[in-house]
This record gives structure tokens, sequence and C-alpha cells, in this order.
């Protein structure tokens, strides 16, 4: 833990009577609602249904309140000036760095690594893997299910050094083809790159399995955290994994900041992503010494404000985050999912038995497109597209879904009005 | 559901995204032209036969929303037998009509477009086979276009 300043800002934490009522799935909604201002506005006259969670999430009064508290009275540069300010700011953002070690249970705070998003961090992995390890002719396994962010850094390092990019196969239930995986793995296999929950189908896959698996070979795994953080436990050290990345805008944080946990003895190995300030020790134009982790691998100066707010959001989400929140959302995944399948024309994409938060699906005559411009004009917020997994559209043979995707603060009341759009959507339609 | 609606999913769209007119492969022709909206999904394939600086024929395949359908469709009936000159006219006309509402006299029933206008998230559906046209009839190297500048 860092030091603190004498003059601590004020955490935001939800009050005594918030944290004690959320045993209940109704108490726990309407208490949670009422923290995200941006809820309660009315689109295209019809109050706001929103859920494109997958794509980023809302925030709570304790995220904005820190940014706003943060700019009026902490503003400054970090690990620089020895006056005030600077030391609160510092001190702001290294505690945020406690708040997710502890979030994701990482061993040290060195292992925990700011970066821009999800995609930074895999690509800051995959600039290590490249520079550290590959050679001609070694492997990188990958899966047909991932985001387009956890597939083109890996093929841009398969090409810089004639590496190999291998993919398992997913299956029609929308889970990925263990036995091919098994097979997948080669003694030219250097890393395992998979997402822990599909941000197109909702499959929470099986990554503790496919580490220990992949750990049997001795080889390292990365975790796409992405679409898992804010829906799913994650223990980094329970999982064993080498490298676990996710994005702080979803899961109830500010955009342009996100964490890359690595193992140490993979970041030690690594070398610098970027040069610049921060990440070194001492510069002549001889040499430079390198910095100390993490801030061998934040060169320039960091996202503080940013930093804060996802210390601030995770701090807020642990209150949450227990079994009555994942029970609340997978009670509405089998709501929208049972509702979806009683309407003609509605084909659920992806059924895998393990899965959260996240359904696609297609409605028979009505492109995805055409369908969210309608279920905006009744106030819903889905998304429509292939969702940056391509691959997943071509696998299922269908150019887009629709996605509609969850989060803390929806409701069975959401759940109705999705479905009421869609029949008024396919009525409009006729 | 509300006027706007109404007047972005008219009729004539609606005939014309369900059953797109010119919807088959031209062959032979002199140009094959790609056509990907990334943000969607979106992709296009245009055949053109362009002899003596006429368009000859026209045709389409491939798969996107209703707007972008239509909009293809209206275009290949709009543009056929017209000239290079004509059709990059018309290209800039129908570009105006649906980035600032503004129609010429000469626009027929591609009027019936400038309701995407009000949905700006949706302009790039009813642009994208304008762009690979105008692309062809201008550029010609046969690059594919995306509607991502």
């Amino acid at each position: 833990m860092v030091e603190r300043p004498h003059q601590q800002p004020s955490q935001q934490q939800p009050s005594d009577s918030q944290s004690t009522v959320i045993s209940g799935r109704h108490c726990l909604t309407d208490e949670v609602r009422h923290q995200f201002p941006i809820l309660h506005q009315q689109v295209h006259g019809q109050p706001l249904v929103y859920l494109d969670n997958a794509a980023t999430t809302q925030k709570p009064n304790a995220v904005l309140q820190a940014l706003d508290h943060y700019y009026r009275c902490d503003n400054a540069n970090v690990h620089r000036g020895v006056h005030a300010l600077s030391e609160r700011a510092t001190w702001a953002m290294e505690s945020a760095r406690d708040t997710i070690q502890q979030f994701i249970n990482a061993a040290s705070r060195e292992e925990v690594v700011f970066v821009r998003g999800t995609t930074e961090g895999i690509n800051l992995v995959a600039h290590g893997v490249a520079e550290s390890i590959l050679q001609p002719g070694d492997e990188i396994v990958i899966s047909a299910m991932e985001h387009h962010s956890n597939i083109v850094p890996w093929q841009l390092v398969c090409q810089r050094t004639q590496a190999v990019l291998k993919v398992i196969p997913i299956l029609p239930s929308g889970e990925l083809d263990l036995e091919a995986y098994q097979q997948l793995l080669s003694e030219r296999s250097r890393l395992v790159a998979i997402s822990h929950i599909s941000n197109a189908l909702g499959t929470i896959n099986p990554v503790a399995k496919i580490i220990s698996i992949a750990h049997d070979h001795g080889i390292p795994v990365l975790v796409d955290g992405a679409q898992a953080v804010a829906h799913t436990p994650v223990d980094v050290q329970a999982l064993d994994c080498d490298f676990y990345v996710f994005s702080g805008h979803k899961v109830y944080g500010p955009t342009g900041i996100g964490v890359l946990y690595g193992k140490q003895v993979w970041l030690d190995r690594f070398p610098p992503y970027q040069g610049g300030g921060e990440m070194i020790r001492r510069v002549s134009f001889d040499h430079t010494e390198f910095n100390t982790l993490p801030y061998k691998f934040e060169a320039g100066t960091p996202a503080i404000a940013e930093a804060v707010g996802l210390g601030a959001a995770l701090q807020w989400f642990s209150h949450y985050r227990q079994h009555s929140l994942w029970e609340h959302e997978a009670t509405l995944l089998y709501q929208l999912q049972a509702q979806l399948k009683t309407l003609s024309g509605v084909t659920i994409i992806g059924n895998a038995k393990e899965k959260t938060a996240v359904c696609s699906f297609t409605v028979a005559g009505i492109h995805p497109h055409d369908l969210g411009t309608l279920l905006d004009h009744c106030g819903i917020a889905v998304r429509a597209g292939h969702h940056c997994a391509m691959p997943v559209m071509d696998f299922f043979n269908v150019p887009a879904t629709v996605r509609a995707s969850l989060a803390i603060y929806n409701t069975t009341e959401d759940i109705a009005r999705l479905i009421k759009g869609l029949e008024q959507s396919m009525e409009f339609w006729q | 559901m509300n006027p706007e609606l109404k007047q972005l999913y008219q009729e004539l769209i609606m005939d014309h995204g369900r059953q797109p007119r010119n919807f088959h492969k031209l062959s032979p022709c002199t140009h094959v032209q790609q056509a990907d909206n990334p943000l969607c999904g979106d992709q296009l394939t245009l055949y053109l036969d362009i002899k003596n600086g006429v368009v000859q024929d026209i045709a389409f395949q491939g798969h996107g929303c209703a707007i972008s359908m239509a909009s293809t469709s209206m275009m290949t009936q709009a543009i056929k037998g017209k000239s290079v000159e004509a059709a990059l006219t018309l290209f800039k006309q129908f570009h105006e009509l649906i980035m600032s509402g503004e129609s010429s006299e000469n626009m027929g029933r591609l009027i019936v477009l400038s309701g995407v206008k009000a949905f700006p998230m949706r302009v790039k559906c009813a642009t994208l086979a304008w762009h690979a046209l105008e692309h062809v009839l201008s550029a010609n190297d046969g690059q594919a276009i995306t509607t991502e500048y």
C-alpha cells in the first residue's frame, strides 16, 4: 500500500442503508438505479431502457463524484512534484491500483499495470511475447469466439515473427470445442489467448480448465476479461492465469483506462512496450535504465483521473459483487431468453450451458440494423452488428445480430419493454 | 411508432428492401466493385457494364439492412442507361439529399430516401452503394471500398 497524504479525498461509498438491502432483487435494482443519473431520462419520448452494457456500462454517482473531486481538488501530475497536489494525485492513483489488486486478488500491486483498455493490454502482451519468446514456426492459440481485439494483435505478431496462429473451433451450442483445443496444443505452442466471457454469445468459457491444460504443457495463458469483470467473480491467483486484461468502462468505470494483470515473472521478462517518461530510472544518451514494475510499462503521464475513477468504480461495485447480483443477472437472462422464444421468427444465437448477461438474436425478415433503429424509437438501446466478432458471425452464418446485454441496474421491467418493443417493431415491419 | 420512422421506412423503401431490383450477378461486365460497411457488416458487390461512356447495365448482390438494400436497388434503376457524367452528377445530388436534405429536380423516386437525414447513424447505410458507384466511375482502379474514410 502507498502511504496516504494528510489530505485524503473522500471515498464515495454506498451508504449502509444501500448495502444492507441487496438481498432482495426489488431493493437491489431500486437502490442501484437511483445511483445512475443517466438512466433517468427519456429517449424518443419513452423512458430509457439501456441494454447495451456489453459495449459500455453506465457510471454510478460514486464514479462521477470521484472524477469531479479529482479535477476540482487534487489534479496534478503523478510521481513527479513534491507539492501537495502531486502527492494527493499520486496517492489517489496508487490507491486505485491497490483497489484493483484486491478486486482481482493479484499477488502484488507491481503486477497491476494501467493501460488504456483491454485492447492495449493485449497489444502490450503480444509485443512482449513477440520480442522475448516467439521464433519462426512457434504457435499462438486463440479461439473462434474472440473479439477482434484478441485476434488482430496476434495476427500482426505472427506476421512479424513468422509464428503461426491456431484457432480453437466453437461448437453449434456456442461453446468452445475443448477436445479440439487439447489436440491443437503442440510443442510449438507459446501462448493461449482466450476470452473469459464471449461478448457476442455470452458464453462463460471454462478458463480454469483451459489454463490448467495449457500449464500441463508449460504454456502461459492470457485471459481477455473485458466482458467478465462485471458479471462473474475474478480471482487471478485461483485461476492461475499468466495475464488477465480488462477495460474500466465495462465495469462501471471511465473510458480510457484498463488493467493488465501479469505474473511478475513474465512482466520482468518482457521489454518495455513504449519509451518515455515515468518508465525510466536513469537516462543518458548511451544507456537507459528502466523503471521497476509496474512503471516500466507506464510511459508518459497516465490517465490519472480515469484510474482514480476506475478505483472508485471497483470499490463501489465490490459492495454489490456477491451471489445475489449474479443471481439477479442470471434471472434476467433466463426471463429474456424465455420470452424471446415465445416470439415467432426469433432465433437466439449462442446457447451455451454456462452463459451470462449477453443475449444475441436475430428476427426473421428484419435486418438487425433496422431492428436497432426501431427499438431505439421505443427508447430501447441495444447493439446491432457483428460485435467486433466477425468470425463468430461467419460460424453462425449470420451477417449480424441484435444483442441485448445486461447490467446490475437492469430490471424485469426492462425485459418486458424490450419484448414489447420487439412486438411493435415486428408489427410495424409487416 | 412515430412519424419519423414512417418517413424513414416508406412503402417504396420497404418494397425495394424486401425485393431488390437488379439483384443478380452481371456477366459479362466491365467493372466489379466490392463495398463493405465494417460497422454493421453490410457487404455489397456492384456489377457495371460500361461501354462508350454509358452505363449499359448495372446489378448487385450482397446483404444489408432495408435502407442499404433499397438504396442500392433504386440506384441501379436510376443509373441504368445513364452516361458516366450524368451518373456522377446524380451521385453528387443524392449525397446532397442525404446529407443536407436538399433535393434536385431530377431525383425522381430517390427522394423517398431523404428521410435518412434524420437518422445520422443510418446515413452510411444509404450511401454505401453510391460511394462504390462513384469509386468505379471516377477512380476506376477496382480497389475495395468501405464507408470509412
